[in-house]
């Protein structure tokens, strides 16, 4: 049995982190909502403010960590191999097939998940953050002068910030199945938590 | 096993963290308040006692004597009086698309009693003078203004029923003049907790329960606590109070504030000191109110006159509140009332006698102006008084019907039953035509609540607004609120694609199994 070191105590660090934060936010975000009652509109609201702060931190140093090290390579797009990676999903994964792409450091995501988590780094996150803070900070701009910000009210970035959780949901939902998708069906798994993939 | 323990571990302390990081790290907020507790807890010491000057021993013939008394030292308060609303009741104010307008009660309309005019001799009772008893009044006679009302010591001093102001005979003037001091909430309530003829009709949340309050009716009134008085708030530089009610005043001016003592951001969250830009302070920490006495709630003029053997006659209900009386119609009251809401900038606009009316709607007696869009706009409490009046079909006009009259035959509604008469009379002394056609219309009015301030712990939580099928914001729908609105559109196909996911993923996963199962039994 041949083991690699696939994620760094940073990158693992830093997808924990993230994992938990994005779904204190779904829980405490759909409260706020009025999807569903659970830790109560007040301390939905407070736990969901704090997370997002500290969410905002760790993807400032998530970003610098990316740019020092280079692995903001690992997200460039390609096509290469994009079709058989389909393929693998939609076929040849019932018949015990081989991953079409093999994982190592340099390149360690297949091009599915390159644009996929490239699209949540450059699309849904900046609307998150960004609608995000504008819901925290924005202050009615009407009264605090800042023309730039002059939106009248919260409507349009409470429904941006509403209709990007709902993909980030069902991001979440495909993400924590295709953990199983692996070597084995931990393998994934237990590579993220430990940083060493079995091959 | 390790790496799940720390993950574990990894997850407490971040939630840890999150939890941490709301508990309140300052103290500021109770500093202020001790500060201000400080300085309001500092009893007043009178300079002068009145019952040791050589002037104000004798026996005074009239109560206007006691009043060329008092001015014999004070040599120009009653100049301050005479330009106060109390005495003029009426307030030069610029309302938007009137221009300068001299508008209060002495020429308004309401929904209750409608207006003073033709029943002076009886609406005066609660006038700072003596003597208004018709349109003849002189607002010039120093001598007639009521110094003691509002600054009596004794309790003993009162107006007389249906006397134009003047006292009743067996008040003992000149202990009065002796024991005059600062106002007490007994001089102010006396008139101000009875408008509209009975306790708490019109405000709803001023009635004598405000006497003497407990912690639970109102935290600043409390006896048990600070126990301001009226004028602690209400301060009165050179007899100009500060504070007016706007189904008579129109300006944003001279307005009380609870800003005045507490700041504008007197929370320790933020996010409740960021819902003061929009949101008035009244509007969270006065829950209810009526909270003791009911207050009139709507009024139906239409249903008066109706008599039993020939004589007028009264109903109450349970709690003693009169639901019908012969000469004003039916009521209704309520206790313990949630306040509606309305936006409000600090103006605003009245039925002026004489505008005409569109029926198709309801008429509004005062309308209180503000929206979302305008920067100056909150949201405040009120009591919205609802009614069923008397007004001209053909003029489109509400009438002021004589009520009052001393006796039978003089045309006074509450004396003849006469619709028609008296609705001639009232409108023929404001000088407005009168078509002899008379209807009654659904009438509103506004009347923003600030007082029955309870205490923090009682005050309106998240949820009450925040949520999606009770709010009790439901009414203002000009703008987007969190946990209350939401895109249909957006949480269908949001929805949708959760279900659609969710799907997939077993889907995927059954056909993978029943692969796997397949290709062993082949094996």
């Amino acid at each position: 049995m041949k083991k690699i070191y696939i994620y760094k105590a940073f990158e693992r660090f830093w997808h924990w982190m993230q994992a938990a934060l994005i779904i204190i936010l779904i829980i405490t975000g759909f409260e706020i909502h009025s999807s569903f009652e659970f830790f109560g509109y007040e301390n939905a609201v407070n736990y969901h403010s704090s997370s997002a702060v500290i969410f905002i931190i760790l993807i400032i140093f998530s970003i610098f960590w990316h740019f020092a090290t280079g692995e903001w390579k690992q997200y460039i797009p390609t096509t290469k191999n994009l079709k058989e990676q389909i393929e693998y999903y939609l076929i040849g994964i019932f018949k015990n097939a081989q991953h079409p792409v093999e994982k190592h450091e340099l390149s360690k995501l297949n091009p599915l998940q390159r644009l996929t988590y490239l699209g949540l780094k450059l699309l849904i996150f900046p609307v998150m953050v960004g609608s995000g803070l504008l819901y925290l900070y924005y202050r009615y701009p009407q009264q605090g002068g800042i023309h730039i910000l002059d939106i009248g009210g919260l409507k349009v970035v409470a429904l941006l910030h509403t209709a990007s959780a709902f993909l980030l949901v069902a991001f979440l939902i495909a993400h924590l199945y295709l953990i199983t998708t692996g070597q084995t069906i931990t393998s994934n798994l237990k590579a993220m938590i430990t940083g060493w993939e079995e091959k | 096993m390790k790496n799940y323990i720390s993950i574990l571990l990894f997850f407490g302390a971040l939630l840890l963290l999150i939890i941490l990081s709301q508990l309140p790290y300052t103290t500021k907020q109770s500093d202020d308040l001790s500060d201000l507790k400080a300085e309001y807890s500092q009893k007043h010491i009178p300079s002068v006692d009145h019952s040791k000057l050589g002037e104000l021993q004798r026996d005074f013939k009239t109560p206007q004597d006691v009043t060329k008394a008092c001015i014999s030292c004070h040599t120009e308060r009653h100049k301050e009086v005479m330009q106060s609303a109390h005495w003029n009741w009426e307030r030069e104010a610029f309302i938007e698309g009137r221009g300068v307008t001299y508008a209060g009660k002495k020429n308004l309309l309401n929904n209750f009693c409608i207006g003073i005019g033709g029943s002076e001799v009886s609406c005066t009772r609660c006038h700072v003078g003596y003597g208004w008893k018709d349109l003849s009044f002189d607002f010039t006679v120093e001598e007639n203004i009521d110094c003691i009302v509002c600054h009596d010591g004794t309790g003993d001093y009162y107006k007389a029923i249906n006397a134009a102001g003047y006292p009743g005979d067996d008040v003992d003037l000149q202990n009065a003049a002796q024991n005059v001091g600062h106002p007490q909430r007994s001089n102010c309530g006396n008139c101000h907790f009875f408008g509209g003829g009975g306790n708490n009709v019109k405000h709803g949340d001023l009635e004598e329960a405000m006497f003497a309050p407990s912690r639970d009716i109102d935290v600043h009134m409390a006896v048990e606590g600070m126990d301001l008085q009226c004028v602690a708030c209400h301060k009165a530089e050179n007899h100009r109070l500060l504070g007016k009610m706007y189904s008579v005043s129109s300006m944003n001016r001279d307005r009380v504030t609870c800003e005045q003592c507490h700041g504008e951001s007197p929370h320790q969250k933020n996010i409740l000191n960021e819902h003061t830009i929009k949101v008035a302070c009244q509007t969270c920490h006065i829950p209810i109110y009526a909270k003791v006495n009911a207050t009139k709630t709507s009024w139906d003029w239409s249903t008066a006159g109706r008599l039993k053997d020939g004589k007028p006659y009264n109903e109450n209900d349970d709690d003693g509140n009169i639901t019908y009386i012969s000469i004003k119609g039916s009521f209704t009251w309520e206790k313990k009332i949630e306040p509606e809401y309305c936006w409000f900038n600090g103006t605003a606009d009245h039925y002026f006698i004489g505008d005409k009316v569109d029926t198709t709607k309801v008429v509004k007696m005062n309308t209180l102006n503000g929206e979302y869009a305008d920067p100056e706009s909150k949201i405040i409490p009120v009591k919205i008084h609802r009614a069923k009046q008397i007004y001209d079909c053909m003029n489109k006009m509400v009438i002021q019907p004589k009520l009052y009259a001393e006796e039978e035959g003089q045309g006074g509604y509450w004396k003849d039953f006469d619709w028609d008469l008296a609705a001639k009379i009232g409108m023929e002394a404001l000088d407005v035509p009168y078509s002899g056609f008379f209807c009654f219309v659904n009438t509103e009015m506004y009347w923003p609540i600030n007082h029955m301030v309870s205490t923090k712990e009682k005050s309106v939580s998240c949820k009450e607004c925040h949520n999606r099928t009770e709010s009790r914001l439901a009414g203002l729908q000009d703008f987007y609120m969190p946990g209350r609105d939401h895109s249909v559109v957006i949480d269908f196909f949001g929805i949708v694609l959760i279900v659609l996911s969710l799907a997939g993923v077993i889907i995927h996963g059954v056909i993978r199994i029943v692969a796997h199962n397949k290709r062993i039994s082949e094996e």
